[in-house]
């Protein structure tokens, strides 16, 4: 079957995965993955369902949603290769907000071909800006020499930066 | 109290009484926090002062059970802790400064929550070691002791090592969603 990505944000309300899902169901279709968070009170959902319809019926089938001022679009997506690098690392990144932390970091992430598998960022009432990524590294990277250029990044840009192996929790 | 509980405390400190002093927050544009803290001598009047400030700074900070010396300034390698009335307390020492600690021996992680006086927004999950050997020096004194701890005071202890050396829970916590805004100060 076929898979069609679905992302719906706008503002929360009760009952919005409720409306998808009785909708993705209706169709016969099945959940794949999917995430939602609230970012500062609006909603953000992403899911990719196995789905026997085209693209543009799902939106039709969803299109009530944008009474709510919802904002739905829905894409075919094959059956890809996930790209995976081979080792785990967090990354955090702490400072005073200001424009181009995410992308001075992410970019020199991105040079040594260091993928981002999970992320996120938050900015405190009191003005500290927070960045925790979840990065694949391809296996010949010296890890010590990026760490080392991201830490000099940092300070260039006036915030901590830290690179350190995941570590599991599995026992 | 829990039966469980092992209370073992460190040998008695006459402490002056302590100044409160404001406590600095991330982001620090002096960057005290960031700031690796240097040896000191525990015998100098002037740590004894800074143990006693961190001890009365510490006891009038709701739910404070730890406090480095660089949260409130001073780049010395020196800590208060009193972790006595938290519930996830196994082992305690009760309420004592360590100067120039040195980590010996950690083993045994797991994740758990924290927060901190200098990130007041935040909290985070955080895999730290639950058997812990640290020793270091009481201030006055400067008598050597080992602490050798577990469960909370462990976890409590390293949050405070790595204040020490520069680094917030924030440098260390354990994904994309381990950390949380501390909705009890909303
Ligand atoms: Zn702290």
């Amino acid at each position: 079957m076929p898979s069609l990505a679905v992302t719906v944000i706008g503002r929360d309300r009760p009952g919005i995965i409720a409306d998808v899902t009785a909708v993705v169901a209706d169709l016969g279709g099945n959940l794949e993955d999917s995430s939602m968070t609230l970012l500062r009170g609006h909603f953000a959902w992403m899911l990719v369902a196995d789905l026997d319809v085209s693209a543009e019926d799902l939106a039709a089938r969803l299109a009530h949603l944008r009474e709510d001022d919802l904002v739905v679009s829905v894409l075919p997506v094959g059956h890809d290769e996930p790209y995976a690098g081979e080792a785990g690392y967090v990354l955090s990144v702490h400072g005073a907000d200001r424009p181009g932390i995410v992308a001075g970091v992410t970019g020199a992430l991105a040079a040594h071909g260091g993928n981002i598998t999970d992320l996120s960022t938050r900015l405190g009432p009191g003005g500290l800006y927070v960045l925790v990524a979840e990065v694949s590294l391809p296996g010949d990277v010296d890890v010590v020499a990026l760490g080392g250029q991201l830490a000099a990044l940092g300070r260039e840009l006036g915030v901590g930066v830290a690179l350190r192996p995941a570590e599991s929790d599995v026992l | 109290m829990d039966p469980q509980r092992r209370h073992a405390p460190l040998p008695a400190v006459a402490l002056p009484a302590g100044r409160v002093l404001p406590v600095l927050t991330a982001p620090d544009p002096g960057r005290v926090l960031d700031t690796p803290c240097a040896d000191v001598d525990p015998t100098d009047p002037a740590v004894v002062a800074l143990a006693a400030d961190l001890v009365a700074t510490m006891r009038v900070s709701p739910g404070c059970v730890g406090l480095a010396a660089n949260q409130v300034g001073v780049a010395a390698r020196v800590f208060s802790l009193d972790v006595t009335r938290h519930p996830k307390t196994r082992t305690t020492h009760g309420c004592f400064v360590l100067v120039n600690p040195v980590l010996v021996e950690a083993s045994r992680k797991e994740r758990g929550r924290e927060g901190c006086m200098s990130v007041p927004d935040f909290t985070g999950d955080v895999r730290r070691a639950t058997r812990l050997v640290v020793t270091g020096r009481l201030p006055g004194t400067g008598e050597e002791v080992t602490i050798t701890t577990d469960a909370f005071e462990a976890r409590a202890i390293q949050h405070e090592l790595d204040h020490l050396d520069g680094l917030l829970f924030l440098d260390r916590v354990a994904g994309a969603h381990a950390i949380h805004p501390r909705t009890t100060y909303l």
